[in-house]
């Protein structure tokens, strides 16, 4: 790790632990990035799954906590922090969302704080949680669940079923697909109609995945960089104000991610006139 | 072998470099409307910050997003895999 090449450092931090099928058909942890590639699809990495459930359970548990003890004599600092919060998904979720669904308010919150605190997990420097996992003989250790496209497209195919049931429910299946067809050009062009709203359809999954990813990715990938190529008496000078601006980042993305949530989802629930 | 590196490069190269000046322009734009914006009408300008951070993390994305193809292109790229 301290002795190898730049681009070795690189791409070891950006392979995940991943567990599947061995090209012979034992199953295993992956210990190169071939072998990882070459066990396909049906392979899990164990890191992502490990950090987004910590995560997760780590919110439950937080927001749990504050619950059952909620005062309104005298509310604590946790309570506060906790009201605080689901005011401010609470006024995002009256301003966006036009439905009627009771679903939307708790799954934002879910969306807002889940988000935020895997993303948090890239402020933790980089080789910290990787080098104390490699002394306990994991070789490859990715912190950050978000940096991995699986996971941000796990939780966008998940909004993108919550669009088509909740489309489905409220409109009905011809109302549904009727958006589909005769939405912006009216019955004459009907197959340019079903062309151009699937695309749209499809792009919003897609772009709200690929948006956490890439955000992410690209800002874990510079705090790699700065720890593979600047020495290391230097690097608090780069990364500590990457860091600060990084907490915006992180913050930021959370939030458009929860916000278009929210107008995706009002959308599945707005009925159109009929051209 | 070092076609597909030397293009890559290149791509890489486009991939930022493109990304980063609409990015810019957009960004730009973005702030100076809304500081036009504070300054018209400074009452609203808690309102306009929440909107203005949720287009610039809209803008920021796609370059963003190109960023990190780009990356993965200098760090780890998937073409050298297909020539063997």
């Amino acid at each position: 790790m301290a002795g190898s090449s730049p681009a070795e450092y690189i791409s070891h931090h950006i392979q995940n632990l991943t567990y599947g099928r061995h090209a012979d058909g034992s199953l295993g942890f992956a210990r190169t990035a071939e072998e990882a590639t070459e066990m396909g699809f049906w392979a899990i990495n164990v890191d992502t799954m490990f950090w987004s459930l910590l995560t997760g359970i780590v919110f439950c548990w937080l927001f749990r906590k504050a619950a059952i003890n909620a005062t309104v004599k005298n509310p604590g600092r946790l309570q506060s922090f906790v009201e605080m919060l689901v005011e401010m998904v609470s006024t995002s979720v009256k301003d966006a969302f036009n439905g009627n669904n009771a679903l939307i308010a708790p799954l934002s919150l879910t969306i807002f704080v889940w988000i935020f605190l895997m993303n948090l997990m890239d402020l933790v420097p980089v080789d910290f949680v990787p080098q104390l996992s490699h002394l306990i003989g994991i070789e490859f250790m990715k912190m950050v669940p978000t940096t991995d496209v699986n996971a941000t497209f796990g939780m966008s195919l998940s909004i993108f079923g919550l669009m088509i049931f909740y489309g489905i429910k409220v409109k009905g299946l011809g109302g549904f697909f009727g958006e589909l067809a005769f939405h912006p050009f009216g019955k004459a062009l009907l197959p340019v109609n079903l062309v151009l709203e699937t695309v749209s359809f499809i792009a919003k999954p897609l772009s709200l995945s690929l948006r956490l990813f890439g955000n992410m990715f690209a800002g874990e990938l510079v705090f790699v960089l700065i720890a593979a190529l600047v020495p290391f008496y230097l690097q608090w000078a780069f990364s500590v104000p990457w860091a600060i601006f990084h907490i915006l980042v992180i913050t930021l993305q959370a939030y458009i991610f929860m916000m278009l949530t929210i107008v995706y989802l009002s959308q599945s629930h707005e009925i159109h006139d009929a051209h | 072998m070092e076609s597909v590196v030397a293009f890559s490069a290149l791509a890489a190269g486009i991939m930022v470099g493109l990304g980063a000046l609409g990015a810019g322009v957009g960004i730009g734009i973005l702030g100076s409307k809304f500081l036009e914006g504070a300054a018209r009408q400074p009452e609203l300008v808690p309102m306009l910050q929440a909107r203005m951070f949720l287009m610039l993390g809209l803008t920021d994305a796609v370059p963003i997003i190109a960023i990190a193809f780009a990356a993965l292109m200098m760090f780890a790229n998937p073409f050298l895999g297909q020539i063997g």
